[in-house]
């Protein structure tokens, strides 16, 4: 039987901010062990939360960012249950008011519908022991965190892994670009949970939904969900009933298993907390957010093909990764030439930066490409020289400029002795001179150039060189 | 009893007649030799608290409380000082920093020299639910002291101190000021920091003085009040001076009278205190104005779903897991949250605790929590609507003088206990417990004068004259 498949994402970002989202605690995880924690993080009796207001504006830039309403009042509640990260018992989140409703992003040619964006607090962290004992490291707890829902009940749907990945990683860049989380996959800043349900194909009537909580990476996040999609076929395609479910991703093995079945699922209490005051949003408020929204990446890819002519593939490789856009940006702005930028960037830049997982950072400075680029259009120096420059100053402080000096390789020999030096080269050569007439052989010509380059040692430039002993052989 | 309040000591110490520290060996002693149960334990290094202060002194400090003895409930923390809420659970809890109201009692030159004794989380009305045992009535020895803040009223009431702190939710601090003949104050919910007090019902929980006098009462408000950054629910807000409030006539003051109260009045043992309270207020010139207000009679069901709701969250970290008693045995992690907590509470507790649970379960959240906040939001404007035609509103503390050890062991007796107090907290308003006559047994009798928000002034103001002119 054929089925259409239903896929729900509930995304958890950690928001980029100084402070934890209740207490003035560094946002800073990864330090050695509850260091950053305060009498309010660590839950101790009497403490109360005091909201970061930066994170709140945080919260409605992503929303802004994904076309998101604003509610004007957004209330804090309480979700109780206990765990030994959970400091206080309770995790101070929102349900029925969330700051953000109703947005969408698009994948393909699909404006996937997201029911709200809210902001909560992280928990702490549990490190089992090989002893079996299991220690706790509250640095995380408070941690401001955005929850992203998706609107599984509205069409167009997620309707498959391939789908899902593209959410993903369209939302992480909409994130990254407009400031708001970092969404490093392997400090877990970016963790999704993800439901899948099947129906017969075009039945209107949604199937039962299983989810699983917390996979880790979007490779995991894939692999989890095809597993799921052929796991309930199977079981449809025998005549059987889907559970109702939580499952835990074996990212090892492979496989999912039931965590918790609908009749034992948790019971939140949610209620309003009595702690904090409700959270008014203004107008003035909201045009300042979108007022000083940096450039998300569906506008830049638009201004590197209009306004640039990038190619949608050139556009494409600079806006993977925000650094590499930003320079790109930042040389553009000192050097109007973005075609000759991009070539640069998309080659000499990337090849350098690249890893396996993602782009590690530009270590070259704007100035140092600026200046090479500049010099090779103005036939100061050479391409091969200058990438050979590039080499000498990548991952150091020194000046292109002057590695280029000191290399000698500024072109600045002057013309009359340049022309001296080819027709001494021509001359030396009338063997290959002919040879060249004859067969017309570019690889001969390249000889000859090289000849003039070698005597000139590098400091002529090629195309004019090439140009000049054209004209002498056909003279 | 009652001796000397806060500012007749300050004066004395201020000008040289009497030490702090001769003023805190004295209270030391007292308490020492005193067998109410009033307190849990005094603070070791109070003698040195009161040393420095004198220092101080000599080098020119003023303070408004300089050298002043106070004792504070055992839900307030002091950096370094035990606080248990009354409760097994947190028995050894040394607090790691200092609340709010405590560093200001200090910063104003308070010795804070014990902590008194509470019923457990501030849940009872009679200082009977404590870890630490019954607190016993200094005026009547086989009676309760009323409660939560039973120790602080006791003491104050037994002169082991100047005043005291106490904290109210749904009458915590007026019931025991009535019951043992003091003057107490919950103020306007927003008038005075939580921080640092040890929650029970977080939107109704406020801090208050527990005093000898009236004019003690407007000094320690004013002291506390004002806003916190450790506090978002605390208001920005002026702090009133007090003492323009003294020393004034009631001519013209609109008392409003509740028809609701004066039925439940009949029959009770305060009905005559009451009556002659509206009769005394009436011969001094102030107006009584008959006021309506529509479902004062679900106050009670509104906070006893509301208050058992927080409590059940706030109450929640106390786990077992971090700085709460652990019980020994546990072998899983489920033990040790089960084991110990059923350890660690007492019988009340879990009681509210579990009201709790139920009230915000899915299937009964709209039915209990949610008509409970409807119901509080609708009161709340009938209060305002009823202020519109009173300055002040009166009614009964208690039903009558305190009840004796042991009489009200059937929980829901006790709840009903709250009738007359619970609507403040419920509202928000500021509500004051003065004593008025006594009752048949000779024990001191309590009128509660309840004002709009942030009216506290107007309260001193009636407080003040029934002080000076009432026999």
């Amino acid at each position: 039987m054929e089925y259409d498949v239903v896929i729900g994402l509930e995304v958890h970002a950690e928001l980029k901010t100084n402070s934890k989202c209740f207490c003035s605690c560094k946002n800073e995880a990864g330090d050695e062990p509850n260091t950053n924690c305060c009498p309010v993080c660590i839950g101790l009796p009497g403490a109360l939360p005091i909201l970061n207001k930066f994170a709140v504006e945080q919260t409605i830039r992503a929303g802004l960012a994904l076309g998101f309403e604003i509610n004007r009042t957004a209330v804090f509640e309480r979700k109780n249950y206990f765990y030994p990260d959970l400091a206080k018992a309770y995790q101070i989140s929102q349900l029925v008011k969330p700051i953000c409703i109703n947005g969408s992003l698009r994948i393909g040619n699909k404006d996937i519908p997201i029911n709200r964006i809210h902001l909560e607090e992280d928990a702490g962290k549990l490190v089992h022991g090989a002893d079996g004992s299991t220690l706790v490291d509250y640095n995380r707890g408070g941690v401001p965190l955005i929850e992203l829902v998706t609107d599984a009940l509205k069409e167009p749907h997620i309707e498959s892994a391939d789908e899902a990945i593209e959410f993903l990683e369209k939302l992480r860049q909409i994130y990254i670009y407009a400031g708001v989380a970092d969404c490093l996959i392997e400090k877990g800043q970016m963790r999704a949970d993800v439901n899948v349900s099947l129906k017969p194909k075009g039945s209107d009537k949604y199937g039962t939904k299983v989810e699983m909580k917390n996979i880790m990476g979007f490779k995991s996040v894939y692999r989890a969900i095809q597993y799921e999609i052929e796991r309930q076929r199977d079981i449809l395609d025998d005549g059987g009933v889907i559970e109702q479910e939580t499952r835990k991703w074996d990212d090892d093995k492979g496989i999912n298993f039931t965590l918790r079945t609908k009749e034992n699922s948790q019971d939140y209490r949610y209620f309003p907390d009595p702690d904090l005051l409700a959270v008014k949003i203004d107008d003035a408020k909201i045009d300042e957010i979108k007022r000083t929204m940096p450039m998300l990446p569906n506008e830049l890819k638009e201004k590197y093909m209009n306004e640039y002519s990038l190619s949608e593939y050139d556009a494409d490789v600079l806006l993977q990764f925000k650094h590499v856009s930003d320079f790109f940006n930042q040389c553009v702005a000192d050097y109007n030439q973005p075609k000759t930028v991009c070539n640069w960037i998309t080659t000499e830049i990337m090849a350098r930066i690249k890893t396996e997982s993602g782009a590690g950072p530009i270590l070259i400075s704007k100035d140092n490409l600026v200046w090479l680029m500049k010099n090779v259009d103005n036939k100061k120096i050479n391409r091969l020289s200058a990438k050979d420059v590039l080499s000498k100053v990548w991952g150091t402080d020194l000046s292109a400029e002057n590695e280029a000096k000191r290399l000698n390789l500024i072109i600045d020999i002057d013309t009359g002795a340049l022309d001296e030096i080819i027709k001494k080269i021509v001359e030396q050569n009338s063997n290959v001179v002919e040879q060249y007439k004859t067969a017309n052989d570019p690889k001969i010509l390249n000889y000859l150039v090289g000849q003039v380059m070698k005597e000139t040692r590098g400091k002529a430039n090629a195309g004019d060189v090439m140009a000049k002993i054209k004209e002498l052989a056909n003279s | 009893m009652i001796e000397l309040g806060v500012i007749d000591t300050r004066d004395k110490i201020l000008s040289g007649e009497i030490s702090s520290e001769q003023i805190t060996r004295e209270y030391i002693k007292r308490i020492e030799n005193s067998d109410t149960n009033a307190v849990i334990e005094i603070f070791s290094d109070a003698i040195e608290q009161a040393k420095a202060i004198d220092i101080r002194i000599k080098e020119g400090f003023k303070g408004a409380l300089a050298g002043v003895p106070i004792i504070i409930k055992d839900n307030i923390l002091v950096k370094g000082k035990h606080a248990s809420a009354g409760s097994l659970i947190l028995k050894d809890y040394i607090a790691e920093y200092t609340s709010t109201v405590a560093q200001k009692l200090i910063d104003a030159g308070a010795v804070i020299i014990a902590r008194a004794n509470m019923d457990e989380f501030a849940m009872g009305g009679s200082t009977e639910t404590s870890y630490y045992g019954k607190t016993l009535n200094p005026r009547d020895k086989t009676r309760v002291p009323g409660g939560s803040s039973g120790g602080s009223a006791a003491a104050v009431a037994e002169d082991l101190c100047c005043a005291a702190l106490g904290t109210d939710t749904g009458g915590s601090i007026r019931q025991p000021s009535a019951y043992c003949g003091c003057v107490g104050i919950k103020p306007t919910y927003g008038r005075v920091s939580r921080f640092g007090v040890i929650a029970f019902a977080s939107s109704l929980d406020q801090v208050g003085p527990i005093t000898k006098n009236v004019k003690d009462n407007a000094l320690l408000l004013q002291v506390l009040s004002g806003e916190d950054s450790n506090d978002e629910t605390a208001e920005k807000r002026a702090v009133e001076d007090y003492s323009k409030y003294f020393n004034q006539d009631i001519r013209g003051m609109k008392i409003g009278v509740i028809s609701y109260v004066d039925d439940i009045v009949k029959g009770l043992d305060v009905e005559k205190n009451y009556n002659d309270f509206k009769e005394f207020l009436k011969a001094n010139g102030a107006e009584i104005v008959n006021v309506d207000i529509k479902n004062l009679d679900l106050v009670l069901p509104v906070y006893y779903i509301i208050a058992p709701a927080e409590a059940t969250s706030n109450l929640a970290r106390f786990d077992g897991v971090k700085y709460t008693r652990r019980a020994t045995d546990a072998k899983n992690l489920e033990e040790i949250y089960l084991k110990s907590r059923t350890e660690g509470f007492g019988d009340e507790v879990k009681r509210r605790i579990m009201l709790g649970n139920y009230v915000l379960s899915s299937g009964y959240f709209d039915a209990y929590y949610n008509k409970a906040r409807s119901l509080q939001a609708n009161l709340r404007e009938e209060f305002l609507k009823a202020f519109k035609s009173c300055d002040i509103l009166i009614m009964p503390t208690a039903k009558g003088e305190a009840y004796k050890l042991g009489e009200k062991s059937n929980p829901v007796d006790a709840y009903k206990e709250d009738i007359f107090t619970v609507s403040a907290n419920i509202v928000g308003v500021p509500a004051m417990s003065i004593p008025f006559g006594v009752g048949k047994n000779g024990l001191p009798i309590g009128m509660q004068i309840i004002a709009p928000h942030f009216e506290e002034g107007r309260l001193y103001r009636l407080a003040d004259f029934v002080e000076r002119r009432a026999k």
